[in-house]
């Protein structure tokens, strides 16, 4: 995600089509990347390497956050 | 003096680069991402363009590309490395220059002449000009804008590594109006306007004597081969 206080104008201009659309209840958008990995076998060890590949290669951690690294 | 220009796939201004090399006296070398050579080269340039269509972040991907290993051990031992927009962009993903670059804060791409004022001469890339020096080279960018955590910040403004500013417009909202930026030795530099694009008259920047007839980027090519000269002298 990029983060909270970067200006996100992907974000932004969705919400402003929400507010068109009349759902200015919304007052936020904010719009990050989902990475799906394929392997055979999730492992311990897999899941570490895909946390380490999103600080160093996924994400720039000085303009983003890694907010999430799951197995499906 | 030979400089090497890498092309990556999306680059767009390696041919400018080259003609800004020769116009300034050096012999330009062509390099090519996918090599792990060099070719011998006293000088690099990063250019300008799309790298992998700015996928994934713009540079990220060029950033890990065959030829940057090489890039990064040369310039880690004193070789001049200039990166020009998406080349700044690069330099930055790969860890060459700190902070990084996000989407300009007004959301549009801009083209545009751009004032700077030359804040340290003592760059490889930077040292022909005269300190506060003010010149005009065009910029045309989507994601410009430099950022950085305030540590950083102080750290680049307190160490005079803040190589250039934005004068007059902040054209993509960069802190403190930073337009380059020089790493602590100050071989590496990297800004997002385009000194390659007003090397030769007929084809720069409109000035107050003539049309399109701004050369202040010439300065940038001049200033890196003639301190190879004095070096060697």
């Amino acid at each position: 995600m990029p983060k909270a206080v970067l200006l996100d104008p992907q974000g932004k201009a969705v919400t402003g089509a929400l507010h068109r659309l009349g759902k200015e209840h919304i007052s936020e958008v904010r719009i990050g990347k989902r990475f799906e990995l394929t392997v055979d076998e999730v492992t311990p060890e897999l899941l570490e390497e895909a946390r380490v590949l999103g600080e160093e290669i996924f994400a720039n951690l000085v303009i983003e956050d890694v907010v999430s690294v799951t197995a499906l | 003096m030979r400089i090497g220009v890498v092309t990556f796939p999306g680059s767009l201004d390696d041919r400018d680069a080259q003609r800004a090399v020769r116009l300034a006296g050096g012999e330009a070398v062509a390099l090519w991402h996918g090599d792990h050579s060099l070719d011998g080269v006293d000088a690099i340039v990063l250019p300008g363009g799309f790298s992998y269509g700015d996928y994934l972040r713009c540079g990220a991907i060029a950033a890990h590309s065959p030829i940057m290993s090489e890039i990064i051990d040369a310039a880690n031992a004193g070789m001049p490395v200039l990166g020009i927009c998406n080349g700044f962009q690069i330099l930055v993903e790969a860890h060459l220059l700190p902070g990084g670059l996000v989407r300009n804060d007004h959301g549009d791409f801009i083209c545009r002449d751009q004032k700077l004022r030359v804040e340290n001469t003592s760059t490889a890339w930077s040292s022909g000009f005269q300190t506060g020096q003010e010149i005009t080279i065009p910029l045309k960018n989507g994601e410009g804008g430099f950022i950085a955590d305030q540590e950083t910040i102080n750290r680049l403004e307190g160490e005079g590594q803040v190589a250039f500013r934005y004068l007059e417009v902040n054209p993509n909202g960069s802190m403190n109006d930073i337009a380059g930026i020089s790493n602590a030795a100050g071989n590496v530099v990297g800004l997002m306007p385009h000194p390659e694009h007003a090397t030769e008259e007929g084809f720069g920047p409109d000035t107050t004597l003539a049309m399109r007839s701004g050369t202040d980027g010439l300065t940038f090519f001049t200033s890196v081969i003639q301190s190879s000269l004095l070096a060697r002298a």
